[in-house]
């Protein structure tokens, strides 16, 4: 009886996905050949948030970090980008990598400061730190204090890529640049994803997990726990920071207020993660295109939009706290990112584990 | 001289930081709830007094009898309504609820009031001073003070002295039991919730009347408050006054130096706390 | 009729049930003992007859009317009170405080119960007011009436609850459920954990409870102190009563059957 049982992390669905996934990524490189410029440019939206969507998720539904601060990666990864560009002269696209290494680098300190307040409280420490970034960036005249600067002009023609990208889609420069920024935005989506899955199905990986289903295996395993909370902090950190500088690289002007925002880079992050299912890898891909669609037909109403999203982020949070994605998987019980290992064979094989 | 008039400017802003804090601090003692909406909230309050101010020509001091029941119904609904079900042992649920509220209140203000700055008008008072010795002192930043001082004797009484402060502290211990005592949890949360809306009102009034406000400001007063609290230790309403001073200090400090310090040297002040007493300065043992 | 009553009770703790069809009864005037093994689900009974777990109604009457479905706070104020298992004095409570909370919300009267009750006209929910009727908490029991019954208390009256010796506390806990002169008092394991000279001094106590008007349903390990101060006794196992009656009638034999299982 007991060589009838096997573990598995697959399920039918998994596989699925997987060609499913392949088939969606080769046609979302080639969206470029058929795709207008405008719709690049949502595509490019859709992609970068939904990174910051499946970090914030890293973060709080996996290692129950509920951060507030996620807008002081963004804006430190963009500003870094800027400092190198405008002030060292250095290739924009490498120095979206530095972006990563600067809120990398943010991160060390302020997971200093914030894992030592408890629970609910490490949320507005985050947010404190954020604002403590925002207010020092501001005083950087070099990249145009409170005000800001945009990027100049010579290093934006001579963007790596752009000629041959120009030859191939015959297309003007900025458009060019924009094929180019939604191309590096689609990389980074796979890789964040593929990366988070493979980071969550790691054996550490998996202990978080345990941790977050069920607070009496937390106890016994806290010591592995409270390193998790650093690397994932670390990680999304590094990820965020990436995602920053390259949206401001497609943006080409920044200020501290937006790169800062607290609305645009967590707000609207944690509506997403919400109202798609927090903890999970499909919630923030469900939500970031229920997201997309809301403002497109809503953003025209300006605050009466940001109340409907509230709105319907309090009431996922109290009706369906599992989101889109929960109430689906609920009913059909799919699973496309099985994380958990789940007891194969035997009679009892829907056990998890 | 110069320096001693900032320090005391800064110690009396202390007092409305205080007043931010109060009951933020209440509601995380009773039910470890951290409403991410309670700057929104005291904007809110502020914008009802305002109210009470321009369309019934009240006295701004005669307002707060308008806004501090208001506040009271508006907090005990919320608590009872929609906050008490997200009490838990996970703290997701709460924070993200509240905020949601927080972007619901700031955006459903906007929509109402616009962005244009508001001011509570209080007349003389305004800038009224009184002086002691070389140093003069701004009668309002004075009330203020007072009013927190006021508050926090009032708050404590309650809490140690009178039934609800016991069932305040019962329920908070361990709601099963209490319930087992014939008190409903979710009515003392509500109790709560109502009371800290009132402070909230007090909070508002003073922060209308000193400067302009707008919809927007409310989270940096949550952050303001939050520091307050933590700085003074979890569960100390006199460590929390303390921490408001200390912020309020370090902010007129900082913008004597230069303006645009002002708001940043606050927030290191709290990082520097922070980093020697990582519990705060008056913990609440166990 | 009994004063109260569960019929064929059940109670379950997720996927788990905890309780398999009870059938007790307490009389006025009674002492009832609840014995049984660890886990035999005594704890379980006592926290569904006060209310902190959820039963459908008709599987508790208290003086025939169903109780069931009704929360902990009103059933305490229809004067069915209880000592809990492990005694959970609040620490953030002097021993007075912790006396006193006890009967500050007996009788069911204050105002957020008015405004319920007052609500409950248009709602159609049922009035708390009424659920919670017939008791009105006045009685034998005041902070002075406890601290005669326990005098140790009232030079501790100013202590933390926590601060106490085991015995002590579990004084105070008895003395806070009485604080709402109750109908019935539950007690859960009230001896538990102390020594033999401190559980004489605390069951001393029983006779002036059951003076003062309580009927009093006991939940006991030990079976000698059960049988000597119980007019019947319930043996409980895997959440059903293996065995009931006077602790006259029923034998050694019976009862061990009662707590292990049958022997082969
Ligand atoms: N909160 C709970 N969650 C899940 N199961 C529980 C819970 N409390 C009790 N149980 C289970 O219910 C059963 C009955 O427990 P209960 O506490 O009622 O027993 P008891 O007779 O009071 O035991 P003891 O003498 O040890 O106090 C046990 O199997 C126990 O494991
Ligand atoms: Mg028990």
């Amino acid at each position: 009886m007991a060589t009838a049982y096997s573990v598995t992390l697959r399920t039918p669905a998994s596989t699925a996905t997987l060609i499913a996934a392949a088939v969606l990524i080769v046609a979302l490189f080639a969206a470029p050949a058929y795709a207008s410029r405008g719709m690049i440019q949502d595509l490019f939206f859709i992609l970068t948030m939904l990174t910051l969507a499946q970090y914030w998720n890293l973060l709080a539904g996996y290692g129950g970090l509920v951060s507030v601060g996620q807008q002081a990666f963004v804006g430190i990864g963009a500003y870094a980008l800027y400092g190198a560009v405008i002030l060292g002269g250095a290739d924009p696209i490498l120095s979206i990598l530095l972006g990563g290494v600067a809120a990398l680098l943010l991160a060390i300190p302020t997971a200093f400061f914030a894992f030592r307040l408890q629970g609910a409280y490490f949320a507005i420490g985050t947010w404190v730190i954020a604002e403590i970034a925002r207010l020092s960036v501001a005083q950087w005249r070099g990249v145009g204090g409170g005000t800001g600067t945009s990027l100049p002009r010579d290093a934006l023609r001579e963007l790596a890529f752009v000629d041959g990208i120009r030859a191939l889609f015959d297309v003007r420069a900025s458009a060019a640049r924009d094929i180019l920024s939604y191309w590096l935005a689609l990389t980074l989506a796979v890789i964040t994803i593929a990366g988070v899955y493979w980071l969550l199905r790691t054996k550490r990986g998996l202990a978080l997990a345990a941790v977050r289903d069920n607070t009496e295996a937390a106890k016994s395993v806290g010591v592995d726990a409270s390193r998790m909370k650093w690397v994932v902090f670390l990680t999304s950190a590094f990820g965020t920071g990436l995602a920053g500088g390259l949206i401001y690289l497609q943006k080409a002007r920044i200020s501290p207020d937006a790169a800062f925002s607290v609305t645009d880079w967590t707000a609207y992050v944690i509506f997403i993660v919400v109202i798609g299912g927090i903890g999970t890898i499909e919630g923030p891909i469900l939500g970031v295109l229920v997201f997309f669609v809301l403002q497109s037909l809503l953003a025209d109403y300006g605050s009466w939009y940001l109340m409907v999203l509230g709105l319907i982020g309090i009431s996922v949070m109290l009706f369906a706290p599992r989101g889109l994605w929960g109430l689906i998987s609920e009913r059909t019980g799919l699973q496309l990112f099985p994380i958990r290992r789940r007891l194969v064979g035997g009679s009892n094989t829907k056990r998890e584990v | 001289m110069i320096w001693i008039d900032t320090i005391i400017q800064g110690i009396l802003l202390g007092g409305l930081y205080a007043l931010f804090a109060a009951g933020l601090s209440l509601v995380f003692g009773i039910m470890r709830l951290v409403n991410l909406a309670h700057g929104d909230l005291i904007i809110l309050g502020a914008y009802i007094i305002l109210i009470s101010v321009t369309v019934l020509g009240l006295n701004p001091f005669f307002a707060i009898l308008i806004a501090a029941p208001l506040m009271f119904a508006l907090g005990w609904a919320l608590q009872k309504l929609v906050l008490n079900r997200t009490l838990g042992e996970d703290i997701l649920p709460p924070l993200l609820v509240t905020f949601g509220l927080s972007v619901v209140i700031q955006n459903g203000l906007l929509e109402g009031f616009s962005a244009d700055s508001q001011r509570i008008s209080a007349g003389a008072l305004e800038t009224a001073s009184i002086s002691v010795g070389p140093i003069s002192m701004g009668v309002l930043p004075l009330l203020t003070f007072g009013s927190a001082i006021l508050v926090i004797v009032v708050l404590n009484h309650i809490f140690y002295r009178t039934a609800i402060g016991r069932a305040f502290r019962a329920t908070s211990d361990d709601a099963v039991t209490a319930s087992l005592m014939g008190i409903k949890p979710e009515r003392v949360f509500a109790t709560a919730t109502g009371l800290a809306m009132v402070v909230a009102a007090i909070a508002a009034l003073y922060l209308g009347v000193r400067a302009n406000f707008d919809p927007s400001i409310g989270p940096a007063r949550l952050i303001y408050a939050f520091e307050a609290v933590i700085i003074g230790g979890l569960g100390s309403l006199w460590g929390t006054l303390l921490g408001g001073v200390i912020i309020g200090v370090a902010q007129t400090v900082g913008a004597a130096i230069n303006p645009e310090w002002q708001i940043l040297a606050g927030h290191v002040a709290f990082l520097v706390v922070l980093l020697i007493r990582p519990r705060g300065l008056f913990p609440r043992g166990n | 009729m009994a004063l109260l009553e569960t019929k064929g009770l059940t109670a379950h703790y997720g996927d788990f049930q905890a309780l398999f069809g009870v059938d007790i009864h307490l009389e006025q005037g009674e002492t009832v003992a609840i014995i049984g093994a660890n886990g035999a689900g005594k704890t379980t009974l006592m926290r569904s007859i006060t209310g902190v777990l959820r039963n459908a109604p008709e599987q508790i009457l208290h003086n025939e009317t169903p109780i069931g479905h009704l929360p902990a706070d009103t059933i305490m104020k229809r004067g069915i009170a209880m000592v809990p298992e492990g005694r959970k004095l609040f620490p953030s409570l002097s021993v007075e405080e912790n006396l006193i909370i006890g009967g500050q919300h007996k009788g069911g009267r204050d105002l957020g119960d008015r405004i319920d009750s007052f609500l409950s006209r248009f709602t159609g929910a049922p009035d708390p007011m009424e659920l919670a009727a017939g008791h009105d908490g006045a009685g034998y029991w005041t902070l002075e009436t406890i601290y005669e019954l326990f005098p140790i208390l009232r030079e501790r009256r100013h202590n933390p609850g926590t601060a106490l010796s085991g015995g002590q506390q579990q004084m105070v806990a008895i003395g806070r459920a009485l604080m709402s002169n109750p109908y019935v008092l539950l007690c859960d394991e009230i001896s538990l954990g102390l020594a033999p000279v401190v559980i004489k001094d605390i069951y001393a106590a029983l006779p002036k409870i059951k003076e003062s008007g309580a009927s009093v349903i006991v939940v006991e390990q030990d079976i000698g102190q059960a049988l000597a101060v119980a007019d019947r006794v319930y043996c409980m196992m895997e959440g059903r009563v293996t065995l009931e009656g006077r602790p006259s009638e029923i034998s050694r034999d019976d009862i061990h059957a009662a707590y292990f299982g049958a022997v082969a």
